[in-house]
């Protein structure tokens, strides 16, 4: 039936261009159908038109309702011809015609004609296509058949109605689940694509039913599977039982023995499955690994590409949680970076860097270094984002890491790759001190040839912030002031914005400074002109002496610490006149903090647009309105801001939470406050905290709210005095005390007269942890060696019965307040014992650095050695004392 | 994870991108420009690979893609991001294979299309609705070729007489078609005997 060979004749080329459908048309197609009503039907013919038609649908073209119907119609008087060649094209055709209910019911009864006919062939096909046209109520009538193809003894038979059986129970599951019986037989079957089938209608039939499925696995495993397929399938299932089987004992997992024989399956697929669902199981051990992870690595070196991708991408996975485990792939690994396929060598280096250890890095970016400039940008933002998290791991490698980064930086590349690489350059700078300096020189030199505004404004933004605190600021003026000569108007508004930056803060640079922004004065573009005016006026640039307050320098140049949407709403409802727009009348609802979790791990690091707003800024925002008010002006440096507690719960009628402020000799609660009433405003608000259980602390000064607008965030403060130094800790219980207003939600205007009323709020603890600073080290074994032995305290407890290892960790480090090092809180699900580095520093500015070994002692009991170094011995006796009273 | 592994697309384009024969089973991309848009990015993102050799694999927007080149066609299998490759890669494979028995070896473009009917029949047997009919080639083609035949024999197992059928039909088929095709022919027994 194919056509004869065609000879490679020499005048092919001119017919290269050829197809059978060309000039192809959709109205002489629809004409040509007529054929199919002629009395003599000719099966070639009407072969060759079903075939142009399917042409057409599958070239996208679309038929009319009409023209669908009238070929429907033809179509169907197709089932006169005995041909079984024009007889398959008329199944496919109304298959692909998808007839409505009403045009069924013509075809039906040929169709089951043909579901009974002593042809396999028409068999088989005829129940594909009548399931798939067919609804429910025409269902029933045929269930019979059905039932008796899924036991037929032609495999292909049984097939087609397995697999419409498949489709029919997400339509019709009720009819379906009745075949159960037959199912099951079929799952015996010796044909191997049958038994594929039904195992996949069985489980889908008692997916829901653990019990069921559980039974299937358990009799299934023991090897009756013949076909590759199935035995996938099968694998599937069983990881499924695992996983719900929710065996928290440790020892032996059931079915594990299962997956590990379909490691040797003579299959690949199989083998590949079986690996893959070993590496997902739920806290997977590293002895249950090992052999998965071995097959896999066979295939790291296979001819084939598709196995090599498959056993690259399922180790990258394993990867994130085991790294350890996949070492032993390392070599393999580094020989698939020259992969022709570059999925496979991106996939094959981010693995690279995950596992690797500290001493591979050089080597590593060597070979990077060479693959970079051949693939394409997607492959090169994973990568780059990989090296990023390697440098963040390991920090003293941050030269080699930033000067790869810089020199991708310099070569071509679209936006959101070069976006990528200064986002990490940024962060890196950020978190590794060290990076600093040659991390901002290259950024610097980056914006001299850099062709995105968004790129060159946000770094010139960043310069201004970082590079006055660097310790020499002046290299950076060159870098900055070449942007306002080469640049376009918005660039060069950023430059000068930055120049002024470095003019304010660092005082040498000032007379320098002023001669470039004077230059800038004949700028041709308004904003430009603008911003140049401005920062000589505030800065004193133009001979004047101006004493401009500090404030106005502060509002320019320092951080603002306004949210900015809060901003930007009282812009909107400030309506010109008299009375100047006054910055201070904006809310600053403290509700969304981002609060010190900058190193949190896994977090992502919000990258360019976050310096400003980021969490430093927060801390800062706390000290800055802390020393705004008097009363607390002398209380000193504050030491810590605690994570707001919310004292109220969700959805009452005031909202308050506090954020406990703690100061060397002092204690300051925020609380803030919100009214949620629209019907009242509050004046005069007070907390009256009652310390009778905190008796190392004096009140000394509280500072009320004046007055509490509905949905407008305020807050009252109430300071106590406590010794000097000590983490004192105590109980306080609050009384929210204000003078209710009724307001006229119409006018929103309130009443002149008030009642005086009371809200209870819940507790409020100052515990240990709010005396230690979460900061982290980025390499605890060094710090940890440094500090020496010489306060070294270590002690052992019994922390009792516990829900998990995972939950006595956390409880401890939440008590402690302190920051884990080296991702060391996560716990490995299932493991015995696990050890957790934290770090911190205790109030009176004491590095303190912990080291903890959890270990499972009996089913629940959870066992602890604790074991602290810090720069003074009572500081370490004290972390003690806070785990032994905690 | 847990269920039924699933074929999202066939595609069978010419060295140009355009379609030769495709085939969709997921309701992923909903008109035909959808369709479209991804056939073009797929074809541009494979084009400059080998894939002649080994079939290639590749992630292209959350999916997994294997695909095999011949000649001017290239043979595209489409399935989902969490997918097992091998089983991927076995209904290409299937797929490639087929078409190859179905074309008795000559597998380009102008020959596809001359074809279509057997293309489009071997791609209904292969996957129903996303489900995995068959992967073996020489079952697929034998259900497609040989209509009067025993569906399961495989092409090569032929007798001598079904051949004939075949050869005859051959015949009538091609002086049917002379009207698109001026192309010189030649009913020769060596191709069929050569090409199982």
């Amino acid at each position: 039936m194919a056509q004869p060979l065609v000879k490679k004749d020499d005048d092919r080329d001119d017919e290269a261009d050829y197809s059978p459908f060309l000039g192809i048309e959709k109205g002489a197609v629809l004409q040509e159908a007529r054929v199919f009503n002629d009395p003599q039907l000719d099966p070639r013919r009407c072969s060759q038109v079903i075939t142009k038609l399917l042409y057409l649908l599958n070239q996208g073209e679309t038929f009319t309702k009409v023209e669908a119907t009238e070929v429907f119609f033809a179509v169907t008087k197709l089932f006169q011809s005995k041909d079984i060649g024009l007889r398959r094209m008329v199944y496919v055709m109304i298959k692909e015609l998808s007839p409505s209910a009403d045009e069924v019911i013509i075809v039906t009864s040929s169709l089951m004609k043909d579901m009974t006919s002593k042809t396999d062939m028409y068999r088989a096909n005829a129940i594909r296509v009548l399931c798939r046209i067919t609804d429910g109520t025409l269902l029933t009538q045929i269930e019979r058949y059905l039932k008796q193809a899924i036991v037929d003894k032609n495999p292909v038979v049984a097939s087609a109605a397995l697999v419409s059986g498949i489709h029919l129970l997400q339509t019709n599951p009720e009819i379906v689940k009745r075949w159960s019986n037959e199912v099951q037989e079929a799952v015996q079957s010796r044909a191997a694509l049958v038994q594929f089938h039904a195992l996949a209608l069985l489980h889908q039939i008692r997916q829901n039913d653990r019990l069921a499925v559980n039974k299937l696995v358990s009799s299934l495993t023991k090897g009756s599977v013949r076909s590759p397929l199935a035995q996938c399938l099968l694998i599937r299932y069983t990881s499924q039982v695992i996983r719900e089987s929710a065996n928290t004992q440790a020892g032996d997992r059931p079915f594990y023995d299962f997956l590990e024989g379909c490691l040797r399956h003579k299959a690949e697929m199989v083998i590949f499955e079986a690996a893959r669902a070993i590496t997902e199981l739920n806290g997977v051990t590293t002895r249950e690994l090992t052999p998965a992870i071995t097959v896999l690595q066979l295939f790291l070196s296979s001819s084939k590409p598709v196995l090599r991708f498959a056993a690259v991408r399922t180790l990258n996975k394993v990867a994130m949680t085991h790294p350890m485990a996949v070492t032993n792939c390392n070599i393999d690994m580094e020989s698939l970076i020259s992969d022709q396929n570059r999925s496979i060598a991106t996939l094959a280096i981010t693995t690279l860097l995950k596992t690797g250890n500290e001493s591979s890095v050089d080597r590593l970016m060597k070979q990077i270094t060479n693959f970079m400039s051949d693939i394409a940008d997607e492959f090169k933002i994973v990568v780059v984002e990989a090296i990023r998290s390697l440098c963040l791991k390991f920090p003293l490698k941050h030269r080699s890491l930033m000067n790869f980064l810089s020199n991708i930086l310099r070569e071509e590349g679209g936006f959101d790759y070069k976006k990528a690489i200064v986002d990490s350059i940024v962060i890196l700078i950020r978190d590794i001190p060290e990076a600093k300096e040659t991390g901002l020189l290259h950024l610097c030199e980056f914006i001299e040839d850099c062709e995105f505004t968004y790129l060159s404004t946000q770094i010139l933004h960043f310069l201004g912030i970082e590079g006055p605190k660097t310790s020499d600021p002046s290299k950076y003026i060159r870098y900055i002031y070449n942007r306002v000569h080469l640049e376009n108007a918005t660039v060069r508004a950023a430059a000068v914005s930055t120049l002024a930056k470095f003019g304010a803060m660092v005082d040498t640079l000032k007379p320098r400074i002023f001669v470039l922004l004077r230059r800038c004065l004949f700028d041709n573009d308004d904003e430009v002109r603008d911003r140049a005016t401005l920062y000589l006026n505030t800065l004193g640039g133009d001979g004047a002496v101006v004493q401009t307050g500090e404030d106005v320098k502060e509002f320019l140049f320092g951080s603002l610490d306004i949210p900015l949407v809060n901003l930007e709403n009282s812009l909107k409802n400030y309506e010109p006149s008299e009375e100047s727009f006054d910055i201070y009348s904006v809310p600053r609802e403290v509700k969304t903090q981002p609060l010190a979790e900058k190193k949190a791990p896994g977090k992502k690091p919000t990258g360019l647009g976050a310096p400003p707003a980021g969490p430093p800024s927060t801390v800062d925002a706390y000290e800055k309105l802390l020393f705004s008010i008097p009363e607390f002006a002398n209380f000193g440096k504050l030491f810590k801001s605690s994570a707001p507690v919310e004292l109220t719960e969700a959805e009452t009628e005031y909202a308050v939470n506090v954020v406990k402020h703690i100061f060397d000799g002092h204690v300051v609660f925020q609380y803030n406050c919100t009214n949620t009433i629209p019907e009242q405003l509050l004046e005069n608000v007070t907390v009256i905290v009652d310390a009778s259980e905190a008796e190392e602390f004096a009140e000394v000064a509280s500072k009320p709210l004046k007055s509490l607008p509905y949905d407008s965030p305020g807050q009252t403060f109430v300071a106590f005095e406590k010794p000097e130094g000590t983490p004192a800790i105590g109980k306080f219980s609050n009384m929210l005390r204000f003078i209710v207003k009724e307001v006229d939600p119409s006018t929103g205007e309130a009443e002149d007269d008030g009642v005086e009323d009371e809200y209870q709020l819940e507790e409020l603890e100052v515990v240990a942890a709010d005396y230690i600073l979460k900061v982290g080290v980025s390499n605890f074994r060094n710090a940890w060696e440094n500090m020496g032995a010489d306060c070294e305290r270590i002690d052992e407890y019994g922390l009792g019965p516990r829900e998990s290892l995972a939950e006595a960790v956390n409880a401890v480090i939440d008590l402690l307040g302190m920051q884990p090092c080296e991702g060391t809180e996560v716990v490995p699900n299932n493991s015995r014992s696990h050890t957790c580095l934290l770090s911190g520093v205790y109030i009176g500015n004491v590095k303190v650095l912990v080291r903890l070994q959890f270990g499972l002692d009996g089913p629940k009991d959870v066992a602890m050695k604790l074991a602290v170094r810090s720069e003074d011995e009572s500081v370490s006796d004290a972390i003690h004392e806070i785990v032994a009273s905690g | 994870m847990d269920s039924c592994p699933c074929i999202k697309n066939f595609l069978l384009l010419d060295s140009e991108g355009n379609r030769v024969a495709v085939k969709y089973y997921s309701d992923e991309w909903p008109t035909n420009s959808a369709k479209e848009a991804f056939e073009k990015a797929l074809f541009s993102k494979t084009q400059k690979t080998n894939a002649r050799t080994e079939a290639e694999i590749a992630m292209f927007e959350n999916h997994i893609i294997v695909y095999k080149f011949v000649q001017d066609l290239h043979f595209f299998v489409v399935g989902a991001e969490g997918e097992n490759e091998l089983i991927l890669v076995t209904v290409l494979q299937g797929f490639f294979d087929a078409v190859g028995l179905l074309l008795r070896g000559n597998v380009d473009k102008k020959e596809a299309l001359e074809n279509l009917d057997l293309i489009l029949l071997c791609l209904d047997e292969i996957v129903d609705g996303g489900v995995i009919l068959e992967t073996d080639a020489n079952a697929i083609a034998g259900k497609v070729a040989s209509h009067s035949v025993d569906a399961t024999a495989p092409l090569s197992e032929q007798t001598i007489s079904q051949a004939l059928a075949t050869a005859r039909e051959h015949l009538a088929r091609s002086l049917l078609n002379c009207m698109y095709v001026p192309v010189p022919w030649l009913a020769d027994d060596d191709a069929m005997g050569s090409s199982g």
